[in-house]
């Protein structure tokens, strides 16, 4: 295309699109500020960097070991609800691909349906709750183990492979599961990597689970702690743990300044990581607007 | 060949089931996966029989006794119920009206860009909110959006000569232009990239032959662009009035209070503390079932509409 002359309207162009991302960098500016500030909010809330800044509010936060509890809850879940969850999608979905495979249309459409219908909240609890799941790890990895839309976009994908070369293998005596396992998943880590950062994202940011079904505070993830610290405004997870090892003397740290440092702290990872993960996600997007 | 001889004498089941048999070992891969939704969505689905009984956790529901149409009758008289139906579809509206353009017209600004450095900054900026959970968007918009000195309020009054600090999320007034704003603030980004991949499709001919005729940039934006993604634009829009009545259950239990319940309080929230706050079982199963029937006959209708729409080629 004709290269044309930067005119007024790309000038308005690239100030709107400018502001709507200064708009979010700044939230995290502000954020920066309220966190590194002694008094947690400055004087003026539009300030960058503090009068004084100080780590106090940092220093509270990582020696605070319900945060840590929470980190090690999150990885824990996200690694491991990840992998599980992707193992038995990828196995559903490679035997929905099969057209030959026994009632393949009545199996689909009986995962497909719970896509569009649901028991409802408190039935799915009381199920939970029968199974001897609460306050267990297994309430936060088992009752989501598979989406009917990953399985939907997987089997899609596994349907674009050739059956032939699987024939081949089998006639060269491989089974079924060794197909799956050393032909199968191999061939498909574009659509693993997609619907793994999914999951992983989900475990890492899910707090509702938490909520409803963990009740004992060891078990909390990252995110309903700092749902205790911001929303339910609980002072007493940062607080009573700071009074703990506060001594008379040491200056009062607003919780809004430990609010703020909090929210970094469980941030930085998706901070650093998603700018060059993003490719994969936006992939994902593309496949899955061409579900069938 | 025997195997074939042997299946002709058994009784049909018979040799249905031994299909399975014979491909044993996907029969085993699938078990699991059928297993978890049997048990975890389709016996919940049993568990809708709570809205017909007077249900006592003690007693279950083999032991309560059924009451019919009771508890919907309750909650129709329950001003809360129909002021959470009002919320819903207020704040769903809203967010269609004003959240469903914002990513297309984001789009399109983004398609305009030519420096390719700024529009990737512009493009991973815009996409950050997207990966953060609405704790933590909560979180940042209670610390923006305080009426004591959130940076939101000190621009207003220092900038635009407020008065009076604004209590964004306290306020009924506000509160839902908060929640729809701040939707669109988290999901904008992220919602334009099915757009932009659309219009990047678009054979760039037509546009070359556009400028040869003489069309300006709106032009082409106005008789290119445009009626090239109305097919995207269609699907999305009927795929979105389907799910009417999810208003946004993790952003409005997130950001609301009980100060906001009048304008904030949607049928999700108000399940889940009908529910698991207050434990009233019969009642939020019963609310829940009647908003789940109703979603799934628009889902079902709206997904209809959108494969006629883009199966008969219409456009």
């Amino acid at each position: 295309m004709k290269r044309e002359k930067f005119g007024v309207g790309d000038i308005v162009i690239y100030l709107l699109l400018g502001i709507i991302c200064l708009t979010i960098v700044f939230a995290f500016i502000h954020l920066l500020n309220i966190s590194l500030s002694p008094n947690g909010t400055t004087g003026s809330g539009l300030m960058i960097i503090p009068d004084k800044p100080t780590l106090d509010n940092y220093a509270k936060v990582i020696k605070n070991k319900y945060i840590w509890q929470g980190y090690k809850n999150t990885l824990i879940r996200t690694l491991l609800g990840t992998s599980i969850q992707l193992i038995f999608t990828a196995m559903g979905a490679y035997v929905l691909s099969k057209k030959f495979y026994p009632h393949r249309t009545f199996w689909t459409l009986l995962i497909v349906f719970t896509m569009f219908f649901s028991g409802g909240l408190i039935p799915t609890y009381l199920v939970v709750k029968q199974l001897g799941l609460i306050d267990t790890y297994a309430a936060m990895l088992i009752p989501g183990l598979v989406s009917a839309y990953n399985l939907t976009i997987m089997r899609n994908f596994f349907q674009s492979l050739p059956e032939e070369i699987e024939e081949s293998c089998m006639i060269d005596g491989a089974g079924r599961f060794r197909i799956f396992w050393q032909f199968i998943l191999p061939l498909s880590t574009p659509i693993l990597a997609t619907i793994a950062l999914w999951l992983a994202v989900g475990h890492w940011n899910a707090w509702f689970d938490v909520l409803i079904y963990i009740t004992d505070d060891k078990k909390f993830t990252l995110q309903i702690i700092l749902r205790r610290i911001i929303i339910t405004g609980s002072k007493e997870i940062l607080e009573s743990d700071a009074a703990a090892h506060s001594v008379a003397d040491e200056p009062l740290v607003s919780s809004e300044g430990l609010k703020a440092a909090s929210i970094y702290v469980a941030t930085i990872p998706i901070l650093c990581t998603y700018p060059f993960l993003q490719r994969y996600f936006v992939k994902g997007i593309m496949v899955g607007s061409l579900k069938g | 060949m025997t195997s074939t001889t042997s299946l002709k004498k058994k009784h049909p089941v018979i040799a249905e089931l031994t299909k399975y048999v014979k491909y044993w070992d996907l029969s085993l891969m699938l078990l699991p996966v059928i297993a978890y939704f049997v048990i975890f969505k389709y016996v919940p689905m049993g568990g809708i029989l709570i809205s017909f009984q007077d249900y006592k956790i003690g007693l279950g529901l083999a032991g309560s006794s059924w009451v019919g149409l009771d508890n919907f009758i309750g909650a129709f008289k329950s001003f809360t119920f129909i002021r959470s139906i009002r919320n819903t579809l207020i704040i769903s509206v809203m967010k269609l009206a004003f959240g469903f353009p914002a990513p297309i017209l984001f789009a399109l600004l983004l398609n305009e860009v030519r420096h390719t450095t700024y529009k990737k900054v512009v493009q991973t900026i815009s996409y950050l909110p997207h990966f953060l959970s609405w704790v933590i968007m909560a979180g940042i918009l209670h610390q923006l959006l305080s009426p004591n000195n959130g940076a939101v309020n000190v621009l207003l009054m220092r900038w635009f000569g407020l008065k009076k600090s604004i209590y964004f999320l306290g306020d009924n007034a506000y509160f839902r232009g908060t929640a729809v704003v701040s939707d669109i603030w988290k999901g904008i980004g992220w919602g334009s990239i099915l757009y932009l991949a659309t219009i990047t499709s678009i054979d760039p001919t037509l546009y070359e032959a556009a400028i040869c005729d003489g069309a300006n940039r709106r032009q082409r934006v106005r008789y290119i662009t445009l009626p090239s993604l109305m097919p995207t634009i269609t699907i999305m829009l009927i795929l979105n009035l389907g799910s009417i009545l999810d208003a946004g259950f993790d952003q409005i239990l997130n950001l609301y209070s009980a100060a906001v319940y009048e304008t904030g309080d949607i049928i999700d929230t108000y399940v889940y503390r009908v529910g698991l706050v207050d434990w009233n079982y019969k009642l939020s199963t019963a609310i829940g079932l009647f908003k789940n029937l109703i979603g799934f006959m628009l889902v079902v209708s709206t997904n209809a509409a959108a494969k006629k729409l883009s199966g008969n080629g219409i456009w």
